[in-house]
């Protein structure tokens, strides 16, 4: 479960996020919506204890962040717009490493490799691999914990239908997880949602259930 | 803790032996600069203090090419995150840094400290080499763990290739002052004594607070 009470977060002077208050249950998908600079990625980056609140509550997994972030690192998948991956190495190497830092078997760096279709290229260097199957990777390195809380930054980025298609059960509403989900398609982020969270400016304009939320409301953020 | 250091020193080596963007041009920095003195100062063998003073002085200049680079790769392509969003010790990273940059020195002065026996060095390095041991060692140590430090402090800055040596060089200047005094005396041509042991137990006690200072702070850096 996630609670955000008044969150705020500054950069300098800016406030990327100003009295972000939101309450999202186990297991339910919340989609972001926001141009660019509306503050979605530092949204994510506080939920994943990468960045700290500068004032307001922010509850995680039932823990209290910061004070608590060391006890949900671990339970939660992050997959954003770098693929925290490293260019030099192969897809089963820079695996194998994730797998080592969350104490996951090696076992399960191959089933991952599996899941996203990418074993016939799992020995190259991914400075080598096209975008989408680089995205491919990053989704199982953000899978491989079996993390309770995915955090995705516009996830489907540069991944073909049939891509997307592949990750679904890794990522998708059919996981199960509890998702934050940032993106720019009304049509398919409003199918996805439980909930939606419109921001402009660091603001919540919108914080409504998905169903009460029309693809017009999500355009006028934009204009 | 071993584990997570186990692997995050693996990747690191791998890193660097894919890329070669550290070791080689630390090794080949040296050998530059030794054929530089050999020129500039006009004389074709050196010993004693001078001598000790080069090879220190170069040793320091070359590592700080692998400290400017210690954290770039997790910089630039998001392996801080991957490593902060991990369930792990903080301090396991400290350690493998550590140890990575301890490696790429001792690969360096493979390479430097023959260099320097041949291109420059007026008394056999054969004589001097068992007591320059200590030195090196504990040179690398202060250097491995000062760097570790300063690299992790800079490379979250704009301006982290200006940075790096600057707040480097003065905390490193301790440790050439203590390596060149302990290894003057090896490299003298008639009678050479062995290390001076008051600068060896110098250098000792620097590394030994140094290195509790960047296990202090370590975690503090990583922090937003």
């Amino acid at each position: 479960m996630i609670e955000l009470d008044r969150l705020v977060r500054r950069y300098g002077e800016r406030e990327a996020l100003s009295d972000v208050s939101l309450s999202l249950p186990t297991g339910k998908t919340v989609v972001v919506f926001g141009p660019n600079g509306a503050g979605k990625t530092t949204l994510l980056r506080v939920l994943a204890t990468l960045l700290r609140p500068h004032s307001g509550a922010v509850t995680v997994l039932d823990r209290q962040l910061p004070d608590e972030a060391w006890r949900v690192r671990g339970r939660i998948g992050l997959l954003g717009h770098e693929p925290l991956l490293y260019r030099e190495l192969t897809p089963r190497e820079n695996l194998r490493y994730h797998a080592r830092l969350h104490d996951v078997p090696q076992e399960r760096v191959q089933e991952r490799l599996q899941a996203v279709s990418m074993t016939n290229r799992a020995d190259e260097p991914l400075r080598t691999l096209s975008r989408g199957m680089v995205q491919r990777v990053a989704v199982a390195r953000a899978t491989l914990h079996d993390p309770e809380l995915l955090l995705l930054d516009e996830p489907y980025a540069n991944l073909d239908p049939a891509a997307i298609d592949l990750v679904m059960p890794l990522i998708g509403a059919e996981s199960g997880r509890t998702r934050v989900v940032s993106s720019h398609d009304p049509s398919r982020g409003l199918a996805e949602a439980d909930l939606v969270l419109g921001l402009r400016a660091g603001r919540a304009v919108i914080v409504k259930a998905a169903p009460d939320v029309g693809p017009e409301e999500i355009a006028e953020l934009y204009r | 803790m071993r584990r997570t250091v186990g692997a995050l020193v693996r990747k690191e080596l791998l890193v660097e032996l894919r890329t070669l963007e550290s070791v080689p041009g630390m090794a080949l920095f040296a050998v530059t600069t030794f054929v530089v003195f050999h020129f500039a100062l006009n004389q074709n063998t050196v010993s004693g203090q001078e001598a000790a003073g080069i090879l220190w002085v170069t040793l320091l200049f070359a590592a700080m090419l692998g400290v400017n680079r210690l954290f770039v790769a997790d910089a630039d392509q998001g392996g801080f995150d991957g490593f902060l969003l991990a369930p792990v010790d903080r301090t396991a990273l400290l350690l493998a840094k550590a140890l990575a940059l301890l490696c790429y020195l001792l690969v360096l002065e493979l390479v430097a400290v023959p260099a320097f026996g041949l291109l420059l060095l007026g008394p056999p390095l054969g004589q001097a080499l068992p007591g320059l041991l200590a030195p090196l060692a504990l040179g690398d140590l202060g250097v491995a763990a000062i760097g570790t430090l300063v690299a992790a402090l800079a490379v979250r800055t704009r301006a982290r290739d200006l940075l790096g040596p600057l707040l480097a060089l003065p905390l490193l200047v301790p440790i050439v002052i203590g390596c060149a005094r302990a290894s003057a005396p090896l490299l003298v041509s008639a009678h050479p004594g062995g290390p001076a042991l008051r600068w060896i137990a110098t250098l000792a006690l620097y590394d030994l607070v140094f290195g509790l200072i960047a296990y202090a702070v370590f975690d503090f850096l990583l922090e937003d």
